[in-house]
């Protein structure tokens, strides 16, 4: 983890309230479901926001988000250029090395960002993935996942393109090794009892609002059959079955 | 070398008057990744309570115009656990060692203090102003007469410099202030966070599981430098000032009001490495000012 600040190669717009910031080469090691702290305002005003690693390439590291209120605003108006505040990386990230064979990754609205980067990893160490994208209507940076899956499954509320419904209708979790997942949480929460029912692990990436990002505040609160734990700290990235 | 910096507190040499406040820096050891904490003057732990508490349930942070509010609810991992685990850190790092000690009953706050006073923290921190502890905390904290019984009984039990940190929701500060210092406190803090509030009108509910929560940040800063103004003129033990500090101004702001030594707290969240940088800028401007120590300026106002 260090404190740093870095300087935008571009901020694209690929859907109505979705960017994609693209920012200069970060020297540290990044894990595949961490996320930085992230900050472009210089006043006190705001605190810091928690996003999470789109894709890490050698000379730049990507962030996806949604435009969702003040600070996300703000992101939306970064140039070429501009500087940002980057606290990170943070957080544990999906357990990539722990599982082996064929995984599913089950991503929901602004939470499938996290598993590009994740996808990318699970190929090179040899599994096979697939790769269930939810989205309530408005479809983006689906196709990017095309390149970084075996499998790719897409569906909308509204049924423009793909399934028509939920995501978590068309996943079969008997069919998987392990499964990570990001998204709603009602959305994680089916994933996870689906495989529980199947008897495959499941490790979700849980969204809290923070507020220092490196566990010292303590506000990103998530119980745990362990007792409350950190969400920055000692997730985001849970074992499905301990979180109550 | 000359230490422009230093100031003394009940008999306790900090090497500046610089204290990361209680609730926002842990232990001291996630900042610790980011830089030497060991330069601080000292570190105030997250609030203790005789046995381990969860801590609130639902939403604990809340963003607001120059502010935050939080709802932790004091979540701790007990005072045996905190000597047994974070304390040796703590010790090894050089600098001072506050225990805030906050609770529920005065019995488990006798007894916290009876375990800490065999241990090597240089300070207790008498949290009785916690506004997101359902009972205690808050009422200690808002009464005068029931504030002095609670000192009067911790003191007592105290072989540690007794610092008891002040609500701004007290009835009356000053009133408050002078309470404990009679009942035997030796150094005071203030402000904690003062009580708010917020509503999420789409769910139109209040955002906050306890309803009411701690407001902090530099939206409280003007409030917090005329309370500690005031105690300061009221009272004669050494005063520790917080409540919005982002800036070296602000610090010297709280020590020409009279303060002996200020923490930081939120500043933390917004701007990482803060501290460092607070120390080295408020060296700077005793050089630029020809101020041999920083406590010559201390109550001129």
């Amino acid at each position: 983890m260090e404190y740093t600040k870095l300087k935008v190669i571009n901020n694209k717009k690929i859907g109505s309230d979705i960017y994609v910031l693209k920012v200069a080469k970060y020297n540290e090691i990044i894990s595949p479901g961490q996320f930085f702290m992230i900050k472009c305002w210089d006043d006190h005003l705001s605190l810091f926001r928690p996003i999470s690693v789109y894709n890490v390439e050698s000379d730049a590291v990507y962030f996806m988000y949604r435009t969702i209120g003040k600070g996300t605003e703000k992101m939306a108006h970064l140039k070429k250029g501009s500087e940002v505040e980057l606290l990170g990386p943070l957080g544990n990230g999906f357990p990539v090395e722990k599982v082996k064979g064929k995984i599913a990754l089950v991503g929901g609205g602004v939470g499938i960002p996290p598993l590009y980067e994740t996808a990318k990893r699970l190929l090179a160490l040899g599994n096979t993935v697939d790769i269930y994208l939810g989205y309530r209507d408005e479809l983006f940076g689906f196709e990017e996942f095309l390149n970084v899956s075996h499998n790719l499954f897409v569906s909308s509320e509204h049924g423009n393109e793909g399934y028509k419904g939920y995501i978590t209708d068309i996943f079969h979790a008997e069919q998987y090794d392990a499964v990570f997942t990001c998204g709603p949480e009602v959305m994680m929460f089916k994933v996870r009892d689906l495989c529980k029912e199947a008897n495959v692990p499941s490790w979700l990436s849980m969204e809290k609002h923070m507020a220092c990002g490196v566990g010292a505040c303590l506000v990103c609160n998530c119980d745990t059959i362990h007792g409350t734990v950190r969400t920055c700290k000692d997730g985001p990235v849970f074992f499905g079955n301990d979180i109550l | 070398m000359m230490n422009r910096l230093s100031t003394t507190i009940n008999g306790i040499t900090l090497k500046n008057p610089i204290i990361a406040a209680s609730g926002c820096y842990g232990f001291g050891r996630e900042y610790n990744e980011l830089y030497s904490v060991g330069m601080l003057g000292g570190i105030s732990s997250k609030g203790l309570t005789l046995e381990p508490r969860q801590g609130n349930k639902g939403i604990r942070v809340w963003e607001t115009p120059s502010g935050m509010m939080n709802s932790v609810g004091l979540q701790n991992p007990g005072v045996r656990k905190f000597i047994s685990d974070e304390l040796p850190f703590m010790e090894s790092l050089g600098t001072v060692v506050i225990a805030n000690l906050g609770g529920s009953l005065i019995e488990d706050y006798i007894e916290g203090i009876e375990l800490l006073n065999s241990t090597s923290v240089d300070f207790i921190e008498l949290n009785i102003s916690c506004p997101n502890v359902k009972t205690g905390g808050m009422a200690l904290g808002i009464k005068n007469e029931v504030a002095y019984e609670a000192v009067l009984l911790a003191k007592k039990a105290s072989k540690k410099p007794l610092m008891v940190k002040l609500s701004p929701n007290a009835e009356n500060i000053v009133e408050m202030a002078k309470a404990c210092e009679a009942a035997g406190a030796d150094s005071l803090s203030l402000v904690n966070t003062f009580k708010a509030m917020a509503i999420d009108i789409h769910k139109r509910k209040a955002v906050f599981d306890n309803i009411y929560a701690g407001l902090s940040g530099a939206a409280i800063k003007p409030m917090a430098l005329r309370m500690v103004h005031e105690v300061c003129k009221n009272v004669s033990i050494p005063v520790i000032g917080l409540g919005g500090i982002y800036c070296v101004e602000d610090i010297i702001e709280f020590i020409m009001v009279g303060a002996s030594a200020v923490q930081v707290g939120t500043a933390n969240f917004t701007h990482p490495l803060i501290i460092s940088t607070l120390i080295k800028g408020l060296e700077d401007y005793c050089i630029d000012q020809n101020i041999n120590n920083i406590m010559d300026i201390k109550g001129i106002i």
